[in-house]
């Protein structure tokens, strides 16, 4: 590192600007995977339009040797290829960072900045020269600028024709294209710059063992392996590379060879109303079924969860959030569904949801989602988010025990109906308020009426005030029983004064704030809510925090405005940091906003009547 | 109420089907719709329907969305489960569990309302995918519960209640079915319990998606002079195209076929349906001929009805033929089947590294 620079190896964030529909996804999986074969703890962050082709679009990869890996919220290089955004680009950068341009064309924006190295390669013109075919100069053109980023940032040259090699095994047209535009950028850059600038990577042992997946490929290989046989769906965007990767590993898993027969049905509905009803339908009827979909689904959704939850139907809904209110930004990501989804539907309903912060959890409570639904005989949301659900994180290897056996919950078989004098529905005869339940097919004693009207916990259809107030009296009795079942919130640390709880996605920018919070001298516990019901140990934390931030990705508090509802805890001791911006929170926004509230405080703690 | 309660004692001289079971071993509860109403004809029409199909109760499953049409899911066949679904999405509870058990027989019940107006997306989507199922429409032109406002099924020109002369064209399930490519399509009439039963019987065994649009006026709110969906005009004006007998796979045909000419279809199982051509020009067959009769009629203010429309051959799949799933309901795969464990998770993870 012949540098007289501060030395970034290993921490910094690469930000790549483009347009999309050109193919630079293809190059920022290589960079990313490359980094991560060097055993560089990375991640990437696709701030992609709801569009097709020809808008902007960016790509942020964080590299952090301490394996952090939110955004940190400052890019040190910055590869601009969009000349639509080349200002704000610009401005991005922090003093001393790096900007990568094509100089094919001068661009003299670019030079409006004095405290960065600007790097000029002239990526048109060398692919218009070494390439023919409008579409392949574009294309190569990504692979260009990566084999430009290889040489600036000292990557394995050979590791990234490896990469290129796996991708187009069967394509060796395109693998010759692809290794020479990589080769080109590369001595483009050993020619012209001193190579490697100062926030190169350096190869180290901290990826063994992991993965890099998305929330909705490990949310899907979870319905595989929780053994998930009917899924119905309408496409939303960001949910439908969940539907996609589920199909995709059934295809692979699930299909008899010889026969073709497929030991799954895959179907696509004619909206969310009718992909919920095809999930109720299935799970009464015995089968485990399940939905994704964003928001705006959701809000579709509302009338069957509701008769869900009043009829006690098992279902599995993935909320792969994404922003609102209404259409919003479809390719952004918030925490904007808690409340649409814990209380979805009128009249008096509740539901679980479970709050998973990265894919490898996408791919643990996807499966305890429906042992729970067919324990608790009621929907289970998951609620993920676009951040999680279609980026690609580093997490470590999912396991899977084959002792796992399904869950199925309380329902009577054969047998055990016969010996039955007469089969109540909705009778709490073990006192967790779960009743016990019949499938179709089994026996004519079984047989009940399933509906949203008014019913006595025999089953029976009511209009009798008491009979009525007995099965919803019951059904909150199940809601307790719901507290012990779900999964517990993480909590690191006591002791402390000051608290900190978050919610799926911010996790990680909150563990990094912890870290440099601490560098400041000021430390703070940590939890992390991993579902609704809170149970208990949540309402401890709250109780023993004179001051807790309340870190989520919404406008209006969500996750605050749950705990205030659901639990005793003092609303004005609950500080929200709030981030609904579309991006993922940074770990930077986290440690501003608790020093901003700290600093001005005599002591650590003195909460105030002010809300947040 | 209509009725008062039967005992619920088998009289040795019932007549038993091939289970054993009596007609009372296909009924329901009490049904608390208005007296005459012609739903209840309909429900004792599925009565016999499945008592004569020997379907087993607790391989019958029940479905219906919303309104008086669907209350009646709980007066017949006590012994088979029942879902109640939210108003006009019954369809898709019916497909998601026909697609988590393709064994059992479902019939779904709805009314004009629930279908044609709330449920009309999921009515047509459910018949694009041939979801194996009867379906039903009791189609009084009228919504009950809440008091006679006209549903999408009412004629130009017919008169409600209170006055108001409905002046927008009607939906006609028949005609809607037939254009989505629906593989049985029937029309029949509250009153007319021998063209009812046979169909009903013939729709329980046919693969895929039945539909009987059944005609059954509301004698509460649309029974009056000025309505099309009165007894009395209903009566006047339902032609039959053709007479339908079902006959079971096991049995000869012994039914003497005096009018027109006789044709039989073959349904999957092997059982039969034998049709008898009031008018020997109505080929039940040909889908064209089939609408095109139908709106001849419906503009000559009649409904055509019988078994207007059948995949003869039962050339379209069914769900479950499209999906080329098991013959084992998936519900019943054992979990081996499903999960390919710890290895198989490895190998799937190998493309992430």
């Amino acid at each position: 590192m012949a540098t007289s620079a501060p030395s970034r190896i290993n921490d910094f964030t690469l930000k790549i600007a483009t347009v999309n529909g050109t193919g630079s996804a293809s190059a920022n999986t290589l960079l990313m995977k490359s980094i991560f074969r060097s055993g560089v703890p990375v991640m990437g962050k696709n701030f992609f339009p709801s569009n097709i082709q020809g808008l902007p679009t960016w790509y942020e990869i964080r590299v952090s040797h301490a394996g952090h890996l939110a955004r940190s919220g400052s890019v040190e290089l910055m590869v601009a290829l969009n000349p639509e955004t080349y200002a704000r680009d610009v401005r991005e950068l922090v003093p001393g960072g790096y900007l990568v341009y094509d100089s094919t064309w001068p661009r003299p924006v670019l030079l409006s900045r004095s405290d960065i190295t600007v790097l000029g390669v002239p990526l048109a013109r060398m692919c218009n020269e070494s390439f023919t075919g409008v579409r392949t100069r574009i294309l190569m053109k990504n692979i260009c600028y990566a084999g430009v980023l290889a040489a600036l940032l000292d990557l394995d040259l050979a590791r990234m024709r490896e990469l290129l090699g796996e991708t187009y095994a069967k394509k060796p047209q395109l693998l010759e294209s692809n290794v020479k535009a990589l080769q080109l950028g590369f001595d483009y850059a050993r020619e012209h710059f001193a190579c490697p600038l100062p926030l190169a990577i350096e190869p180290m042992n901290r990826t063994a063992g992991h993965v890099m997946i998305d929330g909705n490929t490990a949310a899907a290989l979870g319905c595989v392996f929780a053994g998930a046989t009917v899924a119905a769906w309408y496409p939303i965007t960001p949910s439908t590379s969940l539907m996609d990767a589920f199909k995709g590993f059934c295809e692979r898993l699930r299909v008899d060879a010889a026969s073709g027969v497929k030991r799954f049905a895959f179907i696509q509905a004619e909206d969310e109303l009718a992909a919920i009803g095809m999930v109720l339908g299935a799970t009464w009827n015995g089968a485990r079924a399940f939905t994704a979909t964003s928001g705006p689904g959701i809000s579709l959704m509302n009338e069957f969860l509701g008769l869900a939850y009043y009829a006690e139907v098992p279902a599995v809904v993935f909320d792969v959030q994404r922003v609102g209110p209404s259409t919003g930004m479809p390719t952004r990501t918030q925490q904007g569904d808690l409340m649409a989804c814990a209380y979805a539907s009128h009249g008096d309903t509740r539901h679980v949801c479970l709050y998973p912060a990265n894919p490898a959890e996408c791919f643990t409570m996807a499966v305890e989602a429906f042992d729970l639904a067919e324990r608790l005989q009621t929907p289970v949301m998951v609620l993920s988010d676009l951040d999680i659900g279609m980026n690609d994180w580093m997490c470590p290897e999912l396991q899977w025990d084959d002792a796992y056996r399904p869950d199925r919950g309380k329902v009577l078989g054969r047998e055990q109906i016969e010996k039955l004098e007469k089969f109540h529905r909705y009778l709490d005869t073990d006192g967790d308020g779960i009743p016990w339940r019949t499938l179709p097919g089994v026996h004519p004693k079984g047989a009940y009426f399933t509906r949203g009207s008014g019913h006595t916990q025999f089953g029976t259809y009511t209009e009798d005030a008491h009979d009525y107030q007995l099965v919803l009296d019951r059904l909150m009795k199940k809601w307790q029983t719901a507290k012990t079942y779900v999964p517990r919130p993480l909590i690191e640390g006591s002791g402390r004064e000051v608290g900190i709880v978050s919610v799926g996605s911010g996790d990680s920018a909150v563990r990094e704030a912890l870290a440099l919070l601490a560098a400041e001298g000021i430390s703070v516990d940590y939890m992390r809510v991993r579902a609704f019901p809170f149970g208990a140990e949540v309402e401890r934390f709250l109780a023993e925090h004179a001051l807790v931030f309340v870190v989520e990705q919404n406008r209006d508090a969500q996750l605050r405005s749950l705990l205030t509802l659901e639990t005793p805890v003092e609303k004005a001791k609950l500080r929200s940091l709030l981030h609904y911006s579309g991006l993922p929170v940074s770990s930077r926004f986290i440690v501003e906003g608790v020093l901003a509230e700290l600093r001005g405080r005599p002591s650590a703690v003195k909460p105030s009547a002010v809300g947040a | 109420m209509t009725f008062i309660a039967k005992p619920r004692v088998t009289h040795p001289s019932l007549p038993q089907n091939a289970l054993g079971l009596t007609r009372r071993a296909y009924e329901g509860a009490l049904s608390t719709l208005c007296a005459g109403c012609g739903h209840d004809s309909i429900t004792a029409a599925i009565v016999e329907a499945c008592w004569r199909r020997s379907i087993e109760p607790q391989n019958l499953v029940k479905l219906s969305g919303i309104g008086c049409s669907s209350k009646t899911t709980a007066y017949f066949v006590s012994g088979a489960h029942g879902f109640n679904a939210v108003h006009g999405r019954m369809p898709s509870i019916a497909m998601g569990a026909n697609a988590a058990n393709r064994r059992l027989t479902y019939i779904g019940i709805s009314g004009d309302g629930d279908t044609l107006s709330i449920g009309l997306g999921q009515f047509c989507h459910a018949v694009r995918r041939n979801v194996d199922m009867l379906y039903m429409i009791e189609n009084n032109g009228v919504y009950g519960l809440t008091k006679g406002q006209f549903s999408a099924s009412a004629d130009v020109g017919t008169r409600a209640k209170k006055g108001e002369t409905n002046l927008q064209p009607p939906i006609d399930p028949v005609l809607l079915a037939l254009d989505l490519g629906a593989t049985f399509v029937a029309r029949g009439f509250s009153g007319d319990k021998h063209q009812l039963v046979p169909l009903i019987e013939a729709g329980l065994k046919h693969r895929g998606f039945a539909l009987i649009d059944v005609l059954s006026p509301c004698v509460t709110f649309n029974d009056h002079e000025g309505s099309t969906k009165s007894y009395a005009y209903t009566r006047e004006h339902y032609e039959p195209a053709v007479l339908a007998d079902f006959v079971p796979s096991e049995a000869p045909i012994t039914v003497d076929y005096g009018v027109g000419e006789a044709r039989e279809v073959t349904l999957h199982d092997g059982s039969r349906i034998v049709l008898r051509k009031i008018d020997s020009d109505y080929d039940p067959t040909d889908r064209a001929a089939a609408a095109a009769a139908v709106q001849a009629r419906m503009s000559s203010g009649e409904y055509l009805t019988g078994l207007i429309y059948v995949d003869a051959g039962e050339e379209r799949p069914d769900f479950h033929q499209v999906n080329a799933t098991p013959e084992e309901p998936l519900n019943a795969l054992p979990y081996e089947q499903l999960s390919p464990g710890s290895a198989g998770l490895r190998k799937v993870l190998a493309r992430y590294r």
